[in-house]
């Protein structure tokens, strides 16, 4: 039923022979003399070339002698039938040694080399040492071309920079981001960034590729925290993961043992992300080493019941309601610690741990499975989410257990599941490469899952068609070779009407329809009623691009769909994810390379969680809650009796506690006050709680309301596994220890677990992962040994020898029948629609530099410093029309709470929607969400909601701010 | 040694130049023109292809590549729209041809870039003029407007359903974008640089497409061949190297200016018809073909001005433009003066270019200012070294010829400045009004 990664196709290759410094070879045709001679072993020394980039030929170091006129640059010059290379004649070696003289003469000193001081491995310094240059006395030093320290965390030098264009390349050619190139001519040529702008204020995303690529001091890290760079050989190399977004990017820390903190981290080579990094990934990792860190569980005093919240600004907001205005409220978005701290008092772990399994037990005696509840997270390792979900589904005989891909991606896996009988993507993001036409709809891929977005811009250079659908224009519009900005919500309408033209034009897979589908004939009789002319009505996006689109598609050899929260976070998300899986199946688009669907991943391991259960109804891989025959299985395996009723979801957990139906809960590592909708509700939920215990590493919002805080690991202090958006499934590595007394997880879980009453003897997270790779077929054969330094796929039948299935359904879907199952959608508009009082429709997302509450990425000192506050953007239109200046203050304000945030002009939002990040507490947007949901993901409508905005009329006298009206 | 016998000049692009409406269409065809278009339109293109192989035509932009074999590289079978592109870049030191021919008879230019476009065609050209020379963007620029006025440019060429475009495309004053891969990036709005080749332009040039760059002079000499054939064109010039072309003489000699005469006058010739050197003096050394050049001295009064005869005595026929020195000039102060030239034009892609015109600027700085050593000699050759042949493109090239070729011949001149701690000339001598004293 798969297929695994494609062999290349057998063609006949044709040779040529030549020699090379007396040596005879054969090589394919093509090849470069440079690569010939390498793989005969013979080094011929190169500044600019690097195998990771096209050759470009400009450092002219690797000249050699083929008996012509001129010297050829090695890298550049094909070898020819007959050719006799000599790679280091003395008067070859004479021109690199006079070329590397004249480079040399104007860089720093080697001691105040930015690359020699650091890492120590300047390329441009090794080529000199071979020939033995370590002064020049003939040519004295030029003017200089500049340094430039605008960027907080890289630093550029241009004197040492020789102009090779690896960073030109990496910028433009790996991460697509065009935004260096050159500058000046002559002696004063340099690399610019965008037209010749300080980094710090180019257009530059600081995803660092280009200090990766730089082989000389010309592009380096700045320390953080005061960590100094080192050399690597001093460092200790961790390989890991990185702890951010779905795409699961392999990398190395290089760890300071002496001062106990990381110097830099690098992108390492793994078949997904290839050693690319974003800014996140490469800078963003300074926030375990926050003094803010817990270090000591907590619990709460006496004084300080009835519960309610602590901080200052929650408070002032509770107290407005009363009619008082607040106090000044405190920008800056973290929780303020010496307000909040007081209401709690250090214990041993041993008090607080018997306090959690006293009272967690007592309300499970007094009010049974229902009283209980846990919110794991997507943040912690399959064996975390594992151990979380057995506890409350063991200890508590309850299925209300939930994390937060309710809030992600929910409907898009209800619909999948109903769909093709799974929740997992079809293929990985890396698959484009494969297809002629790509649509990439609801997401905001540059900004979200950045690595992955250099694919799609890598791919479309290579000739794949982009068809961007969103309502924002993101930087992918930039790349998109049709950008369709439709209305927000109306998804399924312009699906519809592309479909219809499809079926029109009579481009559907009539023997794919016939022979992997059912329900073809509803389907086509419900996008019957949408004709290009009503979806451009709908959707405002015209006719013929609606046409272009399906004339594209339904063409394509091989089309493949990637989406985002834009498509799952609508009260309709499960009939947005129905068309597009409707959308690739009457095309024949799924099970083929470069064909399929792949919802692009959030967290780092909300797949790992989901999969691993931490699911109200599903157990590990997906078995049925509600399912007799699951539910035996697990009994077996757990040896107790579970309970057959499925579980709450988050948004229904908060209900239900403001019904009395729960009353305790365990919180790991969620934070649902900035990520939930309607945070006003959560915060009244949470006060009401009988008990709360809360597993965190800072305190978060959540923590105000909590009974007990134990002090948890973060991502560094742990081993573990976690499963990207591609199915890949890979070990994350310990890096530290924990602070203080902070413990890990999984150690928590299981004291918890043991102190009511369950024989649980963890002695590691790989006893754990062997635990549960028996009970989840599709981690079938996976083991910590064999997911080595790259992790591997799922499924993958031979673990040892494969990467894993790249391409799932090739020849059945997972569903009972085999067959993909289409369901017609009909198009439904957003739950708020504007009026005159709420004219604007708000949008809310997310920043390159921040994650979700901020937690992370504003402990972090390269993300706050790039991207410090919160802002609306508006069209500059309609902040025309409302009186909004760039910079300035404004409020939004929704039928449920306001905010006060700067404005940012922004020529990327469509007239009529504001666009709001969440990250940001000062001015936390889902205080004006709505918390209508889908009706069977579950999941919440961030993406639609009606505000207005207004600039503040007193300027000075405003901070940033939120408050409930 | 002096040739047998005379040569003469050979008017043909210059041949009106002296009317005053030379430049517009009526002056123009009054002296015939547009009546090679007509003609050539009446021809199959790919006759005309074999008419201008057959003549032996060899771009006049330096190279001296075939022109008419340059067409036939044109793939058969690739879809994309031909592009010819006319490269008027015309920056190089001592080279005045294209530009006075552009501003004295544009119209020759656009006949050429009609017959030639539908010889390869291709119905859009280019025309990719050096920026600074805004007058003679205008005349082109008018000139266009009246051929298509005249139904001579646009769609359905005298009813003969060719169409064609052109347009006028001024450069930002770089001297790389002369280099055609350099044009052609700068003409899609890159920075000027030039590119890999392979590919070259005629398989993917302009927007990857299938492109023909030609210089002006070499375009222009197109209509006169259509009209007057094979024959009378290979009866100028030598075997190899056919036809006339521009000789543009500047610096000490009496009459400077473009003398259009055929390929393998010499010198001595062209020197007699230009008055001499300026009175009084004698001449020290020359260009043959622009700075890029190397430099000959008056050894080579008698060598036959066409691509093999030059090349046979070490230096290249290139844009014939002959920049002749008398014994007043400094020649490392000329030589200073020529690569500060290529430091500053150097489009900086490649590092011996970039840092070796750069450093070479240095070093000539302190030879001529009687700092130097001598070993500073072997310095620029190393630094030549790297440039000839070993840089990305042909700048490099240009830039070691004079520094070598200044030293081969006039080695003892630099040493002088090394022995006399300054410069030996008195430079007042070498100018204009100087020379008088």
């Amino acid at each position: 039923m798969t297929q695994t990664n494609h062999a290349p196709a057998d063609t006949e290759q044709r040779t040529v022979s030549l020699t090379i410094d007396g040596r005879e070879l054969t090589v394919p045709e093509g090849t470069t003399i440079w690569q010939a001679a390498k793989e005969a072993g013979i080094e011929i020394p190169a500044l600019c070339h690097d195998e990771r980039y096209d050759p470009v030929g400009v450092c002219r170091m690797c000249v050699v002698d083929t008996g012509g006129r001129t010297f050829p640059a090695s890298c550049i010059r094909p070898c020819e039938s007959g050719m006799e290379v000599a790679t280091s004649t003395p008067e070859v070696e004479r021109s690199r040694a006079v070329l590397t003289e004249l480079l040399l003469a104007d860089q720093p000193p080697r001691e105040e080399d930015p690359k020699q001081t650091t890492t120590a491995d300047n390329e441009l310094i090794e080529v000199a040492d071979n020939y033995d240059i370590a002064t020049i006395d003939d040519l004295f030093k030029g003017p200089g071309r500049g340094t430039d320290t605008s960027n907080p965390v890289i630093a550029v030098d241009h004197d040492s920079c020789i102009l090779c264009d690896r960073c030109v390349r990496a910028c433009d050619d790996v991460q697509g981001n065009d935004v260096i190139g050159r500058s000046g001519k002559g002696y004063s040529t340099r690399i610019a960034f965008d037209l010749n702008d300080p980094m710090g204020e180019s257009s530059c995303v600081t995803c660092g590729e280009c200090v990766s690529a730089c082989p000389t001091g010309a592009l380096t890290n700045k320390p953080i925290n005061n960590i100094p760079i080192r050399p690597r050989s001093e460092l200790d190399a961790v390989d890991t993961v990185c702890p951010y977004c779905g795409v699961g990017c392999a990398l190395t820390y290089y760890v300071d043992r002496e001062r106990g903190g990381i110097s830099f981290a690098e992108g390492r080579n793994q078949p997904g992300n290839q050693g690319r990094l974003c800014v996140k990934g490469r800078y963003g990792w300074d926030y375990a080493a926050s003094p803010q860190r817990l270090t000591a569980p907590l619990i709460r005093v006496d004084s300080s019941y009835p519960k309610g919240p602590l901080s200052a600004d929650v408070k002032d907001e509770a107290q407005q309601s009363n009619g008082k205005r607040g106090r000044g409220r405190k920008p800056g978005g973290l929780v303020p610690y010496e307000e909040v701290l007081p209401h709690f008092r250090e214990a041993t772990w041993d008090e607080a741990l018997d306090l959690v399994a006293r009272r967690l037990g007592g309300i499970f005696a007094e009010s049974g499975p229902e009283g209980i509840a846990g919110f794991g997270s997507a943040k912690c390792s399959n064996e975390e989410a594992y151990l979380f979900q057995k506890l409350i589904r063991t200890a508590f005989r309850t299925n209300n257990v939930d994390h937060c891909t309710r809030l992600c991606h929910a409907s898009s896996v209800a619909a999948l599941f109903e769909g093709v009988g799974s929740g997992a993507v079809s293929t990985t993001y890396g698959d484009i490469t494969n297809a002629d036409v790509a649509i990439i709809t609801g997401s905001n891929a540059t900004a979200n899952h950045p690595v992955a977005s250099s694919f799609f811009k890598q791919a479309r250079r290579n000739g794949t068609k982009i068809i961007y659908v969103d309502p924002r224009s993101g930087t992918v519009a930039d790349h998109a070779d049709i950008f369709c900005q439709l209305k927000p919500g109306t998804d399924v309408a312009l699906y519809n009407g592309i479909m219809h033209e499809v079926i029109r034009l009579g481009l559907v897979d009539r023997d794919f329809l016939a022979s992997r589908t059912t329900n073809y004939e509803e389907l086509a009789r419900t996008v019957e009623a949408y004709p290009p002319e009503l979806a451009a009505q709908i959707t405002g996006v015209d006719a013929d691009t609606i046409r272009e689109i399906a004339r594209l598609w339904g063409e394509a050899n091989a089309g493949v769909i990637y989406w985002g929260m834009g498509i799952s976070q609508h009260t309709t998300g499960t009939d947005n994810a129905r068309c597009l899986i409707a959308m690739c199946s009457i095309t024949g688009n799924v099970g083929r390379p470069g064909t399929g669907l792949h919802p692009l991943r959030g967290q780092n391991n909300v797949q790992g969680a989901s999969d691993a259960g931490l699911i109200p109804m599903f157990y590990p891989n997906y078995q049925s809650a509600g399912d007799e025959k699951a539910r035996v299985l697990f009994e077996e395996a757990w040896g107790t009796e579970l309970n057959p009723e499925k579980g709450l979801t988050v948004t229904e957990i908060i209900k239900s506690i403001l019904d009395g139906g729960v009353r305790g809960m365990y919180m790991l590592g969620e934070n649902p006050f900035l990520s939930d909708p309607n945070i006003n509700k959560v915060r009244k939920a949470l006060s009401q709680l009988d008990f709360l215990v809360v597993q965190d590493i800072f305190l978060t919002e959540t923590a105000e309301f909590a009974d007990v805080i134990l002090p948890a690991s973060s991502y560094l202090e742990k081993d573990g596994t976690y499963t990207n958006t591609d199915r890949r499934v890979q070990r994350g590595r310990k890096v530290f220890d924990p602070p203080g007394d902070a413990r890990v997880d999984w150690e928590i879980v299981q004291e918890i677990a043991q102190r009511l009453g369950l024989d649980w003897n963890y002695r590691s997270p790989q006893e754990v992962f062997d635990e549960m790779v028996p009970l989840m077929p599709d981690y079938a054969n996976l083991s910590y040994d064999n997911l080595g330094s790259e992790g591997k796929l799922y499924p993958n039948p031979d673990p040892e020898h494969t990467d894993g299935t790249v391409v799932l359904f090739d020849d059945r879907f997972n569903t009972a029948d085999g067959l993909a199952h289409l369901v017609p959608a009909e198009w439904l508009p957003g739950k708020e629609l504007p009026s005159e009082e709420y004219p604007y429709v708000l949008n809310t997302g997310r920043l390159l530099e921040h994650w979700h509450t901020g937690s992370m990425t504003r402990r972090s000192f390269a993300l706050d410093s790039i991207a410090p506050r919160a802002e609306a953007y508006v069209h500059p239109e309609d902040a025309d029309e409302l009186g909004l200046k760039d910079g300035e203050l404004a409020r939004v304000t929704s039928r449920r709470g306001e905010i006060v945030l700067n404005v940012k002009i922004s020529h990327r939002e469509a007239r009529g929607n504001i666009f709001i990040p969440f990250h940001f507490r000062e001015a936390a947007a889902n205080l004006l969400t709505i918390d209508e949901i889908d009706p069977m993901g579950k999941i919440p409508e961030f993406k639609f909601c009606a505000v207005r905005i207004a600039p503040v009329a007193d300027r000075v006298s405003t901070t940033v701010g939120g408050s409930a009206s | 040694m002096s040739s047998d016998t005379e040569t003469t000049l050979t008017p043909v692009l210059s041949e009106n130049w002296d009317r005053p409406d030379s430049f517009t269409l009526r002056g123009y065809r009054e002296t015939g023109g547009y009546e090679a278009l007509r003609k050539a339109l009446t021809m199959e293109p790919d006759g005309l292809v074999d008419l201008v192989k057959a003549s032996g035509l060899r771009g006049r932009g330096g190279a001296g590549f075939p022109t008419g074999m340059k067409w036939g590289f044109l793939p058969k079978d690739n879809p994309k729209p031909r592009y010819l592109v006319v490269n008027a870049d015309e920056s190089e030191p001592g080279t005045c041809k294209d530009i006075p021919l552009m501003l004295a008879n544009p119209h020759v230019l656009l006949e050429g870039i009609a017959i030639s476009a539908y010889a390869v065609k291709s119905s859009l050209a280019f025309i990719y003029v050096r920026g600074e020379v805004l007058h003679v963007i205008r005349r082109l620029k008018h000139a266009v407007a009246e051929a298509y006025n005249a139904g001579l440019l646009g769609k359905n060429i005298q009813g003969t359903g060719f169409d064609l475009d052109v347009v006028v495309h001024a450069g930002a004053g770089a001297y790389i974008c002369g280099e055609e891969t350099a044009l052609l990036d700068s003409l899609e709005g890159y920075r000027g640089q030039p590119r890999l080749k392979p590919p070259f332009p005629a398989v993917a040039g302009l927007y990857a497409s299938p492109t023909v760059v030609n210089n002006v002079e070499s375009i222009a000499s197109v209509p006169s061949i259509v009209t007057n054939g094979v024959e009378w064109f290979t009866a100028m010039g030598t075997e190899k190297s056919a036809g006339f072309g521009f000789f543009s003489l500047s610096g000490h000699v009496t009459n400077p200016g473009q003398y259009e005469a055929p390929l393998g006058i010499t010198l001595r010739e062209l020197l007699d018809m230009a008055g001499g050197i300026r009175a009084g003096h004698e001449l020290k050394f020359w260009t043959p073909g622009g700075s890029s050049t190397p430099i000959f001295t008056d050894e080579h009064l008698d060598t036959p001005l066409d691509f093999e005869s030059v090349g046979a005595a070490g230096s290249m026929l290139g844009t014939r433009a002959l920049q002749i020195f008398d014994e007043t000039t400094c020649v490392v102060r000329a030589v200073g003066r020529w690569i500060e030239f290529y430091a500053h034009e150097s489009c900086g892609k490649c590092t011996p270019c970039r840092e070796g015109n750069f450093w070479m600027v240095q070093v000539l700085e302190r030879l001529e200012n009687g700092a130097g050593t001598e070993a500073d000699l072997d310095k620029l050759l190393d630094i030549c070294d790297n440039l000839l042949g070993r840089a990305f493109c042909a700048l490099g090239d240009g830039a070691a010829s004079p520094v070598i070729s200044s030293i081969q011949y006039f080695r003892q001149e630099y040493i002088d400045h090394v022995e006399q701690g300054g410069c030996p000339f008195d430079h007042r001598k070498s100018t204009v009004w100087g020379g008088e004293a």
